[in-house]
C-alpha cells in the first residue's frame, strides 16, 4: 500500500508584516476604508524586501491620523508635535548621521502648520525621507479644510465648498530642491512599494506623496461613497507619467491624477556640503562630522 | 566624569556673558545647538558656530525658534547634549517644545538672554520679565530648573551646571541671563578640563526587552537610551505608560504628570543654590537674582553703613524656588525687599513662602535699564527699623 504524498502548502502562521509592528498596540485607530494602513503596509513590504536593518532607522511623525504611524512601527519611533516632525527629524539625523530617518505624516501636518519646515529641509537637502499621506483633509479633528483640499470640496470649515487653491505638493517639493519626488495612490500597491524602496535608498531630501481615502470625513461629506469607491476613482483617473513636469501634476476635485516618479537627481546633502566646505576652509583642523573613521 | 579637554579653553579671558555661556556649554559637552538670530542672545550661537567645527559637533541655524527648539530634542534622542539660545519673542515661540521636552523627559538647555517685553519691546535692553514664563509657560503641569547668572564668569559656571542638571533630572533647564549680563565684558577664568565636573547621560545598563523607557528610578528619573541602540523605543508627547506607549486615561495622566512635577519638587533640597550676605543679624532681607543682585548688593552695603541691619539673599537657582531657605528667614526677620527687572514676578513666590509672617515689598522696574542703587536703598530704609 502506497501512501500518496500530500503536498500541503501551509499559509504562513503569521502575516509577514506583523514582526514590523508593535503588536501590543494593535488594533490601530484608523477607520474602515482609510488608506493609511495600506500606505504603512507598502512601507513595511519595502523594508522587508530590502531586509532593511531596523536598528539603523527611526521614524518620526507629527500629529494627526497619519501621525500615528510612528507609534505602530516596531522601530525607534517619535511622535512629536503638530507640524514639527521635520525639524525633530533634522536634529535626530544630525545627532546621529548613521540613522536613516523617515518622516511619516499627513498633509495638514506637513504642509499647513509644518510648511515652513518642509521647504527649508528640502532647500538644505537634509538627508530625510518624507512621506506625506494626503487625504485632502484634517481627519483627526473632524474634516476641516487642508492646504491640499481640492477647490469645491466641502469641509466643516468650508461648508459651502472650498474656495482656496490647493498646494501641488510634488511641484512644491521639486521647486524647493528635493532630490526625489514621487506620487502614487494606495491603489498602486506595487508601484508604491517600489517608491518606498527608492525613497529609503535615496540620499538627501526624498519626498513621496501617497493619496489615500478618508471615507469618514472627506468622502462622506462630499458624497463620494466609501473607501472602495475612492480606490475605483484612483484606478480610473490615474495616469502614470514618470518624469512629468511637476508644474503639470496639479490635482482637482475628482479629476485626473498624474502619478509616477517625477524627480530623481543628485546634489550634496546638508552634511556633505558642510563637511566639504569646512574641510576646504579649515583644512586639517577640521575632522568631518558624522563620518565613521575606521580605526 | 570630567570635561573633554578638546572643548575647554582653559585660562583667563576677557569675555562677555554670551560668549562665556557658549564656552560653558561646550565645556559641559554640548555638541549640538540649533538657534535662530535674536537680540541680545545671538552672540552665543555665533560663537558656537565658529567654535564647534573645531571641537567635533554641529550648529544649525533653523528657520525659526519653533524648529530650533525641537531640532535639539531630536539630537538629544540621538545621544547628544544639546542647547538652543533665544530671547523673549523666541522663547514665546518655543513654549510648545518646552512642554514636549518636559513630557518626554529629554535633557536639554535653553539659554534665555532676557530683554524688555512684552512683544518686540526693547530688543537691545535688559529685563527679567521671563521668570514666570519659564516656570509656567507651556500648558499643563511639569517641573523645570532655572539658573540666574549675574556675571560673565557665572554665565560660564552656570552653563556647565545647567547641562549637568539637565542630565541628572532629564528636564529642560533654563539659563536665565539678561541683556546686561550677556553683553557685559569681564574677567572669565576657565578651569582645566579635569577640574570641570561633567554629568554624563543616565544610560541604562539593561538590555532590550528588560528595559522600559519610562520606568522611574528611586529619584523618580528614568534611565535613558538613544535611537539606534536596538531598544525600539517609542517616544510621544501624548500621556504615556512606562513603556512609552500612549495611555489615554486619567490614571496614566495622574501617574505621569505627578511624577514630572514631583521629580523636581522631591529633589528640591538638592537644588538649592543661594548666596547669603549679612544674613546672621539681618532684620530686613533683600531677595534678588541675576543682574539686579549686583545693584542690590550695593544698596545693602550702603544701608549697613547707615546702621541698618540688612542682609542679602541672592537666588542662583531660581526654580525650584528655595522655599526652605526663605521660610527660615521669614521666621526671624522683620521684612523682605524684592527688586527685580519686571513689575513683580518672583516677589509673589517670596510672598507665598513668607505667608504673611513679614511684609514683602516689591521694587518693580519695567526694564530697559537696571535699577538705581537708590531705588532699592530707599525701599530698605522705608522698612528697616
Amino acid at each position: 500500500m502506497s501512501s500518496a504524498a500530500i503536498n500541503l502548502e501551509l499559509p504562513p502562521l503569521q502575516n509577514p508584516v506583523m514582526k514590523y509592528l508593535r503588536q501590543d498596540r494593535i488594533p490601530h485607530i484608523w477607520c474602515p476604508g482609510c488608506g493609511i494602513g495600506t500606505a504603512l503596509n507598502a512601507f513595511i513590504r519595502a523594508l522587508d524586501e530590502m531586509q532593511f536593518d531596523l536598528d539603523r532607522m527611526a521614524v518620526v511623525s507629527g500629529i494627526g491620523c497619519s501621525g500615528r504611524v510612528a507609534g505602530y512601527l516596531n522601530v525607534d519611533s517619535f511622535h512629536t508635535t503638530h507640524g514639527r516632525a521635520i525639524p525633530f527629524a533634522t536634529g535626530l539625523k544630525l545627532g546621529n548621521p548613521e540613522l536613516k530617518v523617515v518622516v511619516f505624516s499627513g498633509d495638514g501636518d506637513l504642509f499647513a502648520i509644518g510648511g515652513n519646515h518642509f521647504i527649508h529641509a528640502a532647500r538644505r537637502n537634509m538627508d530625510l525621507f518624507v512621506v506625506c499621506v494626503n487625504n485632502f483633509t484634517y481627519g483627526m479633528t473632524g474634516g476641516q479644510v487642508a492646504p491640499t483640499t481640492p477647490l469645491g470640496a466641502i469641509q466643516t470649515t468650508m461648508p459651502y465648498g472650498n474656495f482656496e487653491p490647493a498646494f501641488n505638493l510634488p511641484y512644491l517639493a521639486d521647486s524647493c530642491g528635493a532630490v526625489y519626488v514621487a506620487r502614487w495612490t494606495v491603489y498602486h500597491i506595487k508601484q508604491l512599494t517600489r517608491a518606498f524602496k527608492e525613497g529609503l535608498s535615496k540620499k538627501g531630501f526624498a519626498f513621496l506623496e501617497v493619496l489615500s481615502p478618508c471615507p469618514t470625513l472627506y468622502s462622506r461629506r462630499n458624497r463620494l461613497g466609501d473607501g472602495v469607491d475612492q480606490l475605483k476613482y484612483y484606478k480610473e483617473k490615474s495616469v502614470v507619467k514618470n518624469g512629468a513636469d511637476t508644474r503639470e501634476v496639479e490635482l482637482s476635485f475628482q479629476g485626473e491624477i498624474v502619478v509616477g516618479k517625477f524627480v530623481d537627481r543628485e546634489r550634496p546633502t546638508w552634511l556633505e556640503a558642510m563637511n566639504e566646505h569646512l574641510s576646504q576652509r579649515l583644512g586639517l583642523r577640521y575632522q568631518p562630522y558624522g563620518v565613521r573613521h575606521e580605526d | 566624569m570630567h570635561a573633554d579637554p578638546k572643548g575647554v579653553l582653559t585660562g583667563l579671558h576677557f569675555m562677555d556673558g554670551d560668549h562665556a555661556a557658549c564656552e560653558g556649554a561646550i565645556a559641559a559637552g554640548c555638541r549640538f545647538a540649533a538657534g535662530y538670530p535674536i537680540t541680545p542672545s545671538t552672540e552665543v550661537v555665533e560663537r558656537f558656530a565658529a567654535r564647534i567645527p573645531l571641537v567635533g559637533g554641529v550648529f544649525i541655524q533653523m528657520e525659526d525658534e519653533i524648529a530650533s527648539s525641537i531640532a535639539i530634542l531630536g539630537a538629544a534622542w540621538a545621544g547628544q547634549k544639546v542647547m538652543t539660545v533665544t530671547s523673549g519673542p523666541g522663547l514665546s515661540l518655543m513654549m510648545e517644545h518646552i512642554g514636549l521636552a518636559a513630557m518626554t523627559e529629554t535633557p536639554c538647555v535653553f539659554v534665555d538672554v532676557q530683554r524688555a517685553g512684552p512683544s518686540t519691546g526693547l530688543p537691545t535692553l535688559p529685563a527679567q520679565g521671563d521668570m514666570m514664563q519659564v516656570r509656567w509657560g507651556s500648558h499643563g503641569d511639569y517641573g523645570i530648573i532655572a539658573l540666574s547668572p549675574n556675571s560673565p564668569q557665572e554665565c560660564f559656571d552656570l552653563a556647565v551646571k545647567a547641562f549637568n542638571l539637565a542630565e541628572l533630572y532629564r528636564t529642560p533647564v533654563f539659563l536665565m541671563m539678561d541683556e546686561v549680563v550677556g553683553h557685559m565684558t569681564e574677567r572669565v577664568a576657565i578651569p582645566k578640563a579635569e577640574e570641570i565636573e561633567v554629568v554624563p547621560r543616565r544610560w541604562t545598563a539593561r538590555k532590550p526587552g528588560e528595559y522600559k523607557a519610562y520606568e522611574p528610578g528611586e529619584d523618580l528619573v528614568p534611565e535613558m537610551v538613544k535611537a539606534g541602540d536596538g531598544y525600539r523605543i517609542h517616544v510621544t508627547g501624548l500621556t504615556h505608560d512606562e513603556r512609552g506607549y500612549p495611555a489615554m486615561n486619567p490614571q496614566a495622566q495622574d501617574r505621569l504628570v505627578r511624577r514630572l512635577v514631583e521629580k523636581i519638587r522631591r529633589n528640591a533640597h538638592k537644588l538649592v543654590d543661594v548666596r547669603g550676605d549679612h544674613l546672621e543679624d539681618a532684620e530686613v532681607v533683600v531677595v534678588s537674582y541675576g543682574i539686579t543682585s549686583r545693584i542690590a548688593a550695593a544698596a545693602v552695603e550702603e544701608a549697613r553703613q547707615a546702621g541698618r541691619k540688612v542682609g542679602h539673599l541672592r537666588l542662583v537657582i531660581v526654580w525650584p524656588f528655595p522655599e526652605k531657605v526663605v521660610a527660615e528667614l521669614a521666621a526671624r526677620v522683620k521684612a523682605f525687599v524684592v527688586p527685580e527687572l519686571n513689575l513683580g514676578q518672583m516677589v509673589y513666590e517670596v510672598q507665598r513662602v513668607v505667608a504673611g509672617k513679614a511684609p514683602v515689598v516689591s521694587v518693580p522696574h519695567a526694564g530697559g535699564t537696571v535699577h538705581q542703587v537708590d531705588d532699592i536703598l530707599q525701599k530698605i530704609l522705608e522698612v528697616a527699623p
